[in-house]
């Protein structure tokens, strides 16, 4: 029996089928589907949304197929005239997305290494400096303050963007973990041979962590690439440098704010010229776009990520 | 400290504390490497925290943090937590949490069960790919999203309602729908992140435990009654109790964007988070949302702290620290 164990899994998977398809497995089947079709369901209203002409949605809602009658690429038009600001916005989000993923890996794995040496004098005391600020926060509003009125020369430039973001407690603990599994006898040999300890790390603890790498990378990418919150509170006046979420968001903000207001004739033509829902949902299949087409191929790194990270920090 | 024996192997000469010193030195890079890392965490955590000081003072931006007075009483600003809008702020975000909690990971839960007895290999990775998909949406996009279909004018939802001759629902008006709405969201963008997590503890079960269980004539339901839970237990009591640390934070972006800040909402969707966010922005009272917020990070200290406590004591290796 011993001895079987290992296949045990694919043995019981094959019993599971001789068991026959019952009315159970059919109501599992069923309901993992239904989740996931509910999952599915908004991304398909909005790319159906994104191409629905005003006629049809006022008439009968948003669908997920609007008729060959209700179908216009007038959405996709009128964000090709307004191209700029969504080119700005991708220039801008590329750059902390892929600037801001590389520092912050760096910065990070840097961290992650040295508090993974046992020996190091004061470990300790630099791992719980990392910790207490995943344990207590000062609050969204001294961390406001403090980069408005003492990190001015921050404000309004792509660096508010980015320096913000780089540390991150969670990552630090990752690598940490992930470099406590190398065996000790790498870095003793590297030492012996006369390599100081920033060359082990990024000539042989980079080297050999791929998987936790990626892993990071992803969580960290879709951290900046997602970010509105940054762009919200410290780009003020240049509004150019505002990220494609935060365009997503100022979309709304705007049609909600000539909603409330009174109807004039100046604001008729104004809401006229600004984008209706459908090139909202336009600008999101535009921004989103790339999530959804790099999803199948980063999926598997994201399942490992939420297992290494249910490992403690 | 722990090897102090293979240290002396290798250095023979010195005292301890000379000893202690050059290896410090020997080590310079680490302390190098430490450094940026630690200049961050120090600007963007350590640096707001003295900043929460705000909190007991009357802040001027000419004057700066040190530099303003002290508020006359000291605690006046903490006032504001009895207003009615922070008192239904705190209720709304325990009682969402809760809810969040509770319901969130009974789903989760039944999904991972779910998805662990599907056989078919694709019919799987189909659907638990598409299952955690919502996970990687920004919340302003969660936001269009939920307009898409709520929205009074040309939400589907509304559609389907009047196509069946249903009255129109003003969701953006009506808060008693909401409680239910950021349930089905906060599920719909992390029942699937969270059923991974379970599924991996359930692939770590003993197969022999099943097969044994088959031997006895155990039904599925059975074997997910009397094998799968029982070991998800540990599991899923750190969970909950790590949940519960944080449940007096919100999840801003969600709260703010799928509500779209809507006024009319308040009244079951505002949370902390968006109250201090709205003290801030815009009654720019920095004293008064400095307080609140201290308020909450302070509660939240002790309650992570007791609660990962709790954890450790279930299971040594779930406990964030």
């Amino acid at each position: 029996m011993t001895a079987s164990a290992p296949n045990t899994p694919s043995v019981d998977r094959s019993a599971g089928i001789k068991r026959g398809f019952s009315a159970g497995s059919f109501f599992i089947y069923l309901f993992v589907g239904a989740f996931a079709m509910m999952c599915l369901y908004p991304f398909a209203l909005v790319i159906a949304g994104s191409f629905t002409t005003k006629a049809y949605s006022t008439l009968h809602g948003f669908t997920l197929w609007p008729g060959t009658d209700g179908l216009t690429l007038a959405a996709y038009q009128s964000l090709f005239v307004n191209m700029t600001f969504i080119v700005n916005g991708y220039k801008v989000t590329l750059f902390t997305t892929v600037f801001g993923t590389m520092l912050s890996l760096f910065t990070n794995s840097m961290m992650g290494f040295v508090l993974s040496r046992k020996h190091l004098k004061g470990r300790r005391v630099i791992n719980f400096y990392v910790l207490f600020t995943m344990l207590f926060s000062g609050g969204m509003v001294p961390w406001y303050i403090i980069c408005i009125r003492y990190l001015g020369w921050m404000v309004d430039t792509i660096w508010a963007l980015i320096i913000p973001m780089l540390a991150g407690p969670w990552n630090i603990f990752l690598f940490r973990n992930y470099f406590n599994s190398v065996p000790d006898a790498l870095y003793e040999s590297a030492r012996i041979d006369g390599a100081g300890d920033f060359r082990i790390y990024s000539s042989i603890y980079l080297r050999v962590s791929a998987p936790v790498l990626a892993t990071v990378t992803l969580f960290t990418a879709l951290g900046f690439w997602n970010d509105w919150w940054l762009g919200l509170m410290l780009i003020k006046d240049h509004t150019e440098l505002y990220p494609l979420q935060m365009l997503l968001r100022n979309i709304i903000s705007n049609l909600q704010f000539l909603q409330t207001m009174e109807s004039s004739a100046q604001v008729q033509m104004m809401m006229a010229s600004i984008p209706s829902d459908s090139v909202r949902m336009a600008l999101v299949i535009v921004t989103t776009g790339p999530i959804l087409l790099l999803y199948p191929f980063v999926q598997r790194y994201f399942v490992k990520g939420i297992m290494v990270g249910a490992v403690k920090g | 400290m722990t090897n102090t024996a293979s240290e002396t192997a290798r250095s023979p000469r010195g005292t301890g504390a000379r000893r202690s010193f050059i290896q410090a030195l020997s080590s310079w890079q680490l302390y190098v490497m430490a450094l940026p890392t630690m200049a961050l965490l120090f600007v963007f955590s350590y640096w707001p925290m003295f900043g929460a000081v705000l909190a007991f003072k009357r802040y001027r931006v000419r004057d700066g943090i040190l530099g303003s007075a002290w508020m006359n009483p000291l605690l006046r600003n903490f006032q504001a937590l009895g207003s009615a809008d922070a008192r239904q702020a705190i209720r709304n975000t325990l009682f969402l949490n809760f809810m969040f909690i509770i319901v969130g990971t009974a789903f989760a839960l039944t999904l991972a069960l779910m998805f662990n007895e599907v056989r078919h290999k694709t019919y799987k990775k189909i659907t638990q790919s598409l299952s955690f998909l919502p996970y990687f949406i920004s919340t302003v996009v969660i936001g269009i999203f939920a307009s898409g279909m709520l929205n009074y004018e040309n939400g589907s939802i509304n559609g389907m309602l009047a196509a069946l001759g249903r009255e129109k629902i003003g969701f953006f008006m009506e808060a008693q729908y909401w409680p239910l709405i950021l349930l089905i969201v906060t599920i719909w963008k992390g029942a699937g992140y969270s059923s991974v997590v379970y599924l991996a503890t359930i692939a770590g079960v003993d197969a022999e435990l099943y097969e044994a269980a088959k031997i006895d004539g155990a039904s599925r339901w059975g074997e997910m009654w009397h094998i799968s839970l029982p070991m998800l237990r540990p599991t899923v009591i750190v969970l909950t109790l790590l949940a519960i640390g944080r449940i007096m934070n919100a999840d801003f972006g969600l709260f703010y964007n799928v509500t779209q800040d809507m006024p009319t909402l308040y009244s079951t969707t505002d949370v902390i988070d968006t109250h201090v966010y709205r003290l801030l922005r815009k009654r720019g009272d920095i004293g008064i949302s400095t307080a609140v917020g201290l308020f909450q990070s302070t509660i939240s200290f002790v309650l992570v702290l007791i609660s990962n406590y709790a954890a450790r004591k279930i299971d040594d290796s779930a406990a964030l620290f």
